[in-house]
């Protein structure tokens, strides 16, 4: 019995840490009803994800398998769910929660690292090709305004977000 | 003339110079005045959001202070950038605790979120500040005859109660901007449905499963052309046709064009003028049928 309640404990360990950030307020009113997979459009196509599922791991205090797993990944973001849920359950904020999470513990796939890459390195996460730049007076656009990379790294900085790019690159080396 | 601070965000001008040219020519056209502020970034959209969401929060609220110190409006042709910055913009004025939060992270840069401009999808741009009853009589070459399938994006759309742009369930209002240039917009399966864009690069494969349903169903209900609101999207449905071919040995020529670009034709553009060339399927279908006797586009 003890250690059944050591468990339990363990396991709304994971649901609160969750409601502490922004967005996972809602995770324990999922009453697993399933609406959010019927409404994915990714459930439709792979087992890989189902957003029910992910909800149901978490509340059970899954950590390791939610964090580590595949699943928060294949999230579209589409939001369908989000809208649909009776519970007004906030599912695609909650696996966002997941995924800051499962990132600052460096874990984070390499399309990522690369938008984190280039928002740093030139203030977009999808880099400027230098010719379209040159070609812009050809098709008649006006010369493209530049980032203020400066001021971008102070705010990075700020929040930490240049420290999660590092913590992942120093799982990699080890 | 109304006048906004364009947010162009980083896949416009980094892939699509044909949107860009047919919204800048087609909005200037309808009496709105675009105006290019330096410094703006990236938006902090999704995939920063999934990294880190005061970041994608402090980003997007530091592009909003440049359109405040300016005192503009902001209007984006993005939907991931509208979704980014109209959600911020919604949630740090409603939330005082977090405006302070966000403006301690800014006040690095010397800057301060005031609260005070709106960000704007420039579908309600076309809507509200335009009017369909003004766009109908801009109109000097009808789309009539063109049944167009369209397709906002889902970020144009949801989570509704931040965007409020239009039902999400039921939207008309995209539907309405096209039919008001003669056009059709003819229903199709999964219409609401999302392209799967977001996947790419993490899980291709799901994400060109999802596209391709997106084609099947036009192709079925006899388009002439899907309408997008995002470049995103666009590169999805368009880059996407290509893949499908070594992925599914299936041919598509389904035409994707940017609602600016049917927009600029309708306003009587001759088509060189945009930049056509850059699409990946071509849309001389579409010209045809609209009329025009010389292929101006190529497939590359």
């Amino acid at each position: 019995m003890a250690g059944m309640e050591k468990e339990e404990l363990t396991n709304l360990q994971f649901s609160k840490e969750i409601k502490e950030h922004m967005g996972g307020e809602t995770i324990t009113s999922c009453y697993q009803c399933g609406t959010c997979a019927s409404s994915c459009p990714v459930a439709k196509i792979t087992e890989r994800f189902n957003p029910r599922n992910v909800i149901r791991l978490a509340l059970l205090g899954d950590r390791k398998k939610v964090l580590l797993g595949d699943a928060i990944w294949l999230c579209s973001s589409c939001y369908n769910c989000q809208e649909r849920c009776p519970q007004e359950v906030e599912i695609t904020d909650i696996i966002y929660v997941l995924r800051n999470i499962s990132m600052k513990e460096g874990n984070m796939p390499n399309i990522y690292s690369e938008f984190a890459a280039g928002l740093l390195k030139e203030g977009r996460i999808v880099p400027m090709s230098k010719f379209l730049e040159k070609k812009r007076s050809d098709i008649g656009l006006p010369p493209l305004k530049p980032a203020d990379v400066y001021s971008l790294r102070k705010i990075l900085a700020a929040t930490g977000f240049d420290k999660i790019l590092q913590r992942k690159e120093e799982k990699v080396s080890l | 003339m109304t006048s906004y601070a364009l947010f162009l965000g980083c896949t416009i001008p980094a892939r699509q110079p044909h949107y860009e040219i047919s919204a800048r020519k087609s909005l200037a056209e309808l009496g709105i005045e675009l105006i290019d502020l330096a410094g703006m970034t990236c938006c902090g959209p999704a995939p920063v959001q999934s990294i880190d969401l005061e970041t994608s929060l402090s980003v997007a609220a530091y592009n909003i202070t440049l359109a405040e110190e300016a005192g503009l409006n902001i209007v984006t042709l993005c939907t991931g950038c509208f979704e980014s910055l109209a959600m911020t913009n919604t949630m740090l004025k409603k939330n005082k605790l977090l405006k302070e939060k966000v403006n301690r992270i800014l006040s690095n840069a010397g800057r301060e979120f005031k609260g005070n401009v709106e960000v704007r999808h420039y579908m309600q741009v076309l809507i509200n500040d335009v009017g369909l009853h003004q766009l109908k009589k801009c109109v000097s070459k009808s789309l009539a005859g063109l049944k167009v399938a369209s397709f906002s994006g889902c970020h144009a759309l949801r989570p509704s109660g931040l965007l409020k742009l239009d039902d999400p369930e039921r939207p008309h209002i995209f539907d309405d901007l096209i039919e008001a240039l003669g056009a059709k917009s003819v229903w199709y399966r999964n219409k609401l449905k999302c392209c799967g864009g977001l996947l790419r690069g993490y899980a291709d494969d799901v994400a060109l499963a999802i596209a391709r349903e997106k084609i099947v169903n036009t192709t079925k209900a006899s388009a002439d052309c899907i309408a997008t609101l995002c470049p995103f999207c666009f590169l999805t449905l368009d880059m996407g046709q290509i893949l499908m071919k070594s992925a599914y040995h299936e041919e598509h020529s389904m035409p994707i064009l940017h609602y600016s670009e049917l927009l600029s034709l309708s306003l009587g553009m001759n088509p060189r003028e945009l930049a056509l060339d850059f699409h990946k399927i071509k849309v001389d279908k579409v010209l045809d049928k609209l009329g025009y006797v010389q292929s101006v586009s190529t497939t590359t």
